[in-house]
């Protein structure tokens, strides 16, 4: 039997759900309504703080962190429910799933390096 | 086999669980255009603070946060299964893994309105 | 002495199937009296025993061991002699086949794909050396034995396939019990069968196949929990495959 690749892909999985199920809600919840609604500290997305905050080597790899993780874990998922609803995509769908995560994944790194200025 | 899924109840919550993948990699995707607004300068990091406060965009967080809450227990719920036996009961595993999303999501809230005050 | 003379009927919709003669299964209705002590499983043997003596299916030792009368019960696998009619009232009750695998007669599935993969996990002891008769016996300690002791209790029934999504949409699929077998080996302290199992646990097919559904752990009639061993071996398989496989196969114990 060929030995599945499947290892890196439900690692990168695992850590993105694990950072997903820890954070994720309080994220969301934070910079999708709490921030624009006015409930938490309004100026904690401003610009500068945010800025402050990429800029810093903690913060930076906090954002790639969970921008990557995210991505690799939920696009692993969607890859296979896909394969659940039958879908018999392949290649194609696992090239865009992974294809996907990977590029967001660098984008971020050089938009992290690029705004240290 | 198709709606498979839909006969019982037990692959109805499954496909749920797996649904909750898209609005983490909706999330990732939103904080990465974050991220080129950003590093593109503040008119722009501007444009997408204004987005996030759109009716539009708070409805779909808000429609987005109880499907990753459920993520993140379902992710806590079976983490036990990757556990080897007789390490820790699995119960544990699951309510260790929830208390500490509730202790970090309060850190993050309080710091922010600590940093906000 | 409880009274036996059945006071209630219950409609029993059996999955009926002759390959010679029918170009599909149907469903026959049977209305079965039955007493509060009666299984299903006594339901299926009333209607052969008096109603129709041509309707099949598997059974043996009426007390969940033999793994031979699993059915899917209103749509959830199940064995027919744990499941009570009394528990089913007022009925009407759909019986089929197991799902995910191919009919043969009314309630009878071909279980050959499962007999190979249960072969290919090697379910036997593979020791560091030939046990001679006259060493006596393997030691365990009693912590040796609960590493594999659930798993070691899969009466090969085959309900979990049926609750298995996965092999429904990938017949390859080695399937919880095969895995959970696997790993039954794997953990056993006497065992160092790791290497031998290997290309079948890392495989696509192996337990790379699995989502974590959990349905299998739900339906298993002897608490197997194969979901358990198969995401266990997913965390060994993903060691192997960055080559810490040293970490997992064990050292020989003494001879």
């Amino acid at each position: 039997m060929k030995r599945s690749h499947e290892p890196v892909f439900w690692l990168l999985f695992g850590a993105g759900g694990m950072l997903s199920a820890l954070v994720g809600p309080v994220l969301v919840f934070i910079t999708g309504i709490a921030v624009p609604m006015g409930w938490l500290a309004p100026d904690a997305l401003d610009h500068a703080r945010v800025l402050a905050f990429a800029r810093h080597p903690l913060g930076a790899l906090a954002v790639w962190a969970v921008v990557s993780l995210f991505l690799f874990h939920g696009n692993h998922r969607v890859l296979h429910s896909l394969h659940d609803l039958g879908l018999h995509t392949g290649r194609v769908a696992q090239l865009a799933c992974y294809g996907t995560a990977t590029l967001g994944s660098v984008l971020a790194a050089v938009l992290l390096v690029s705004i240290r200025g | 086999m198709g709606g498979w899924w839909r006969r019982r109840s037990v692959h109805r919550r499954y496909m749920l669980r797996e649904a909750s993948a898209l609005c983490i990699t909706a999330y990732a995707l939103l904080l990465l255009a974050g991220l080129v607004c950003l590093q593109r300068g503040e008119a722009a990091y501007a444009a997408w603070r204004a987005l996030l406060g759109t009716p539009w965009s708070i409805g779909l967080h808000a429609l987005a946060l109880p499907l990753i809450a459920y993520h993140a227990i379902t992710w806590f719920q079976v983490m036990p299964k990757t556990a080897p036996r007789l390490a820790v009961p699995p119960r544990w595993i699951t309510l260790g893994g929830l208390a500490l999303s509730a202790l970090l999501s309060l850190a993050l809230l309080v710091a922010l309105w600590w940093v906000g005050r | 002495m409880s009274d036996t003379t059945p006071t209630r009927r219950i409609t029993l919709e059996v999955q009926s199937y002759h390959p010679e003669t029918d170009s599909a299964p149907h469903l026959q209705r049977w209305d079965v009296p039955f007493t509060d002590d009666m299984s299903l499983l006594q339901g299926l043997q009333h209607i052969k025993d008096h109603l129709d003596g041509s309707l099949s299916f598997r059974w043996s030792c009426r007390m969940a061991i033999c793994g031979s009368c699993g059915f899917m019960v209103n749509g959830t696998p199940q064995l027919g002699c744990q499941v009570f009619l009394r528990d089913l009232a007022p009925g009407p009750v759909r019986v089929e086949p197991l799902a995910h695998f191919p009919v043969l007669r009314d309630l009878v599935v071909d279980q050959g794909s499962f007999l190979d993969k249960l072969e290919a996990v090697r379910p036997w002891l593979v020791p560091a050396h030939p046990q001679p008769l006259g060493a006596g016996p393997q030691r365990q300690t009693p912590q040796q034995m609960a590493q594999y002791q659930p798993y070691a209790q899969c009466i090969n029934c085959l309900l979990c396939y049926a609750a298995c999504p996965q092999v429904g949409l990938n017949p390859g699929f080695a399937g919880p019990a095969a895995l959970a077998l696997l790993h039954r080996w794997n953990a056993d302290s006497r065992d160092v069968g790791w290497a031998a199992r290997r290309d079948v646990a890392n495989a696509e097919e192996g337990v790379w196949g699995c989502t974590l559904v959990g349905d299998c752990s739900t339906v298993c009639p002897k608490g197997v929990d194969p979901a358990h061993a198969i995401n266990q071996n997913k965390v060994h398989s993903a060691a192997d495959y960055l080559g810490l496989g040293r970490l997992l196969a064990r050292r020989a114990p003494p001879p």
